[in-house]
């Protein structure tokens, strides 16, 4: 990239978001942690109430840095028997759009299609994802990631058994 | 495979020899499903929704329940009312939305209006009908039974039914030990979870009261919790689980177990944090001047995974789930899953309880997606029909513990005896000596 080319700041997002997902469809998920920061948090709502707040309401995702390391390693595991042997996903990442905070932290939303297949069949997720990233150096940190799903219910996967 | 089985030849159910099998065509087969329909889903008490659902008055919501759409609502009354969900006019739909506030509810399709109490207030050009159109007859008509214990409300499709109460059986007192932890109450968090598994919805009865799977099918959840030093039985963990198999009439049953970890009620646990000790420590003080030390230590210090016959599951374990299963076909159900909670409890104590939830329970959580894939595989597995039966005799000669299969004999002798037309059965596991030890035996598993 030369210096009359520079990336635009959107640019810059999308390829985070990018390396994101390949590390997510190629199950690198340790590499995947290791995008958050320590005090993150990743939230992934029910599907009834996708402003859920989980402090106060039932969503089914809220890890912290340890319960997103522990899920990694669940995966990992060869016991999480809904992903042993691992699903087959694809990811597209479209319609992405960031906002600068002011405090050195971006706020990004994408949207985000997910497709799923073990086991004979085949499915999408579908949804929004809304992040706070912090700058490190020329690259960035996950310090929320909260991951809505449009579906009305988990009627084809049966559970949130991926990263979403 | 030939003839269709006789539904009597559907278990074998030798107590002598301590073998019960469960043919598998019980989970598969069409014929047997329509007569689950009729036989035990239009003659069981169903469970619909909780009161603290439509905590207001003019609050809706929608169910299916039984494969009927119904709608139940808080009329200004303060009443709950359960409503078949579909117009007297013609058919629609009357509620279309899963939950709401609403003083009237209007069919889109031709207008006519009911308030919550399903009264017909409104027809457009009523002069059309005759002298004896009658409003008062034309009211959203409502399920033959209705009835509600300690804030849970249950349908019956059969006018002619026993009472909730008696039909509860023995599973009142365990809804009992749930509610009775509460000093204002039982609500549910909202947000539920929603989500199918393609299997036959007996195999999510087995599967909620199943001690024995815990260790295999779970380790990674085990390995999660003893990783963050919350083991606290200095036992290993096949060694620990030991507790009692019920059933407790009616096809109702529960295991029951020492508590392993912590439970938000009244067994503070360092998982919660410090914070959390001295309200845990209050709450349990509560209880015992209430209900002594004997009642206290099966609330706070147990958890029970019971089974309300037929689809109502209540585990209250890291946390309280309801769970609600509505078959869809022999190899497919729906699941809702909502968490209940304590009225009074602290935004700390419920935040606290929110996170206990999520480590095990829910389609998100360590263990709930296992529990999904081991059933869709058991389903897929009954494809191969040479393999006739399933084999539920574990502890069927010794004093059953929650590892062992005694709780799933007692809902399946029900099923069984509710498909042969007959209401109950007395059959149980043969007598066997010291079954009041069993809570004390050490497992040798």
């Amino acid at each position: 990239m030369t210096t009359a080319n520079q990336p635009t700041l959107r640019e810059q997002v999308e390829d985070f978001l990018f390396r994101e997902a390949a590390l997510l469809d190629d199950w690198h998920l340790d590499d995947w942690v290791d995008l958050f920061t320590q005090d993150a948090r990743y939230v992934v709502p029910t599907t009834d109430l996708p402003d859920g707040d989980p402090k106060r309401d039932l969503v089914f995702i809220d890890d912290d840095i340890t319960r997103l390391r522990a899920r990694a390693v669940r995966l990992n595991s060869r016991h999480a028997h809904r992903e042993y042997p691992w699903s087959r996903t694809r990811r597209f990442i479209s319609n992405v759009r960031v906002a600068e905070t002011g405090d050195g932290e971006l706020s990004v939303n994408s949207n985000v299609l997910v497709y799923r297949f073990r086991a004979g069949e085949g499915a999408p997720y579908v949804g929004s994802i809304d992040y706070v990233l912090r700058r490190d150096g020329r690259d960035f940190k996950i310090a929320y990631r909260r991951a809505v799903l449009d579906l009305e219910a988990l009627s084809w996967h049966g559970a949130v058994s991926i990263i979403f | 495979m030939g003839e269709p089985m006789e539904i009597k030849d559907l278990i074998i159910d030798d107590r002598q020899r301590g073998i019960f099998r469960v043919h598998r065509s019980s989970m598969t087969s069409d014929d047997l499903f329509q007569r689950e329909r009729e036989l035990i889903f239009s003659r069981c008490w169903i469970y619909l929704g909780h009161e603290s659902e439509v905590e207001n008055p003019g609050d809706y919501r929608r169910r299916t329940v039984a494969g009927r759409p119904l709608f139940f609502a808080r009329g200004r009354d303060g009443q709950v009312r359960v409503f078949l969900n579909s117009c007297p006019h013609r058919g629609a739909l009357i509620c279309r939305r899963d939950s709401g506030n609403t003083d009237v509810l209007q069919c889109f399709y031709h207008a006519w209006s009911f308030n919550t109490n399903g009264e017909l207030i409104g027809v457009p050009d009523q002069e059309a009908y005759g002298p004896n159109f009658d409003r008062d007859e034309l009211g959203l008509k409502e399920p033959p039974q209705v009835e509600s214990y300690r804030g849970f409300y249950f349908v019956n499709f059969n006018p002619y039914a026993e009472d909730l109460v008696t039909y509860l059986a023995g599973a009142r007192e365990y809804l009992d030990l749930i509610v009775d932890q509460a000093e204002e109450g039982m609500r549910m968090v909202a947000g539920s979870n929603k989500y199918t598994m393609k299997a036959n919805w007996k195999l999510l009865v087995e599967n909620s009261l199943d001690g024995y799977h815990l260790v295999p099918t779970h380790q990674t959840y085990l390995d999660y919790i003893s990783g963050l030093g919350s083991d606290d039985s200095g036992q290993t963990a096949s060694s620990r689980i030991v507790g009692k198999a019920r059933a407790l009439g009616n096809g109702h049953c529960v295991i029951e177990s020492p508590v392993r970890n912590g439970r938000p009620i009244a067994h503070w646990h360092p998982l919660f944090g410090e914070e959390a000790r001295e309200p845990i420590a209050q709450v349990r003080q509560r209880l015992v001047e209430k209900y002594g030390e004997e009642r206290t230590f099966r609330m706070a210090d147990t958890s029970r995974n019971l089974i309300i016959y037929p689809n109502l599951v209540i585990n209250d374990i890291m946390a309280i789930t309801v769970r609600y299963f509505e078959p869809l076909a022999p190899d497919n159900m729906e699941v809702t899953a909502w968490h209940l909670v304590p009225h009074e409890e602290s935004e700390t104590m419920l935040a606290t309880r929110l996170d206990s939830f999520l480590t095990f329970l829910g389609p998100g959580g360590f263990a709930t997606p296992d529990d999904v894939e081991a059933l869709e595989s058991c389903q897929i597995g009954f494809r191969a029909t040479e393999t006739e039966w399933s084999d539920i005799s574990r502890g069927m000669l010794r004093p059953a513990k929650s590892t062992d299969e005694l709780q799933m004999r007692g809902f399946w002798r029900q099923w069984h005896a509710n498909m042969q037309g007959l209401s109950h059965t007395n059959v149980q596991d043969a007598p066997v000596e010291e079954a009041e030890a069993a809570l004390a035996l050490a497992d040798d598993d």
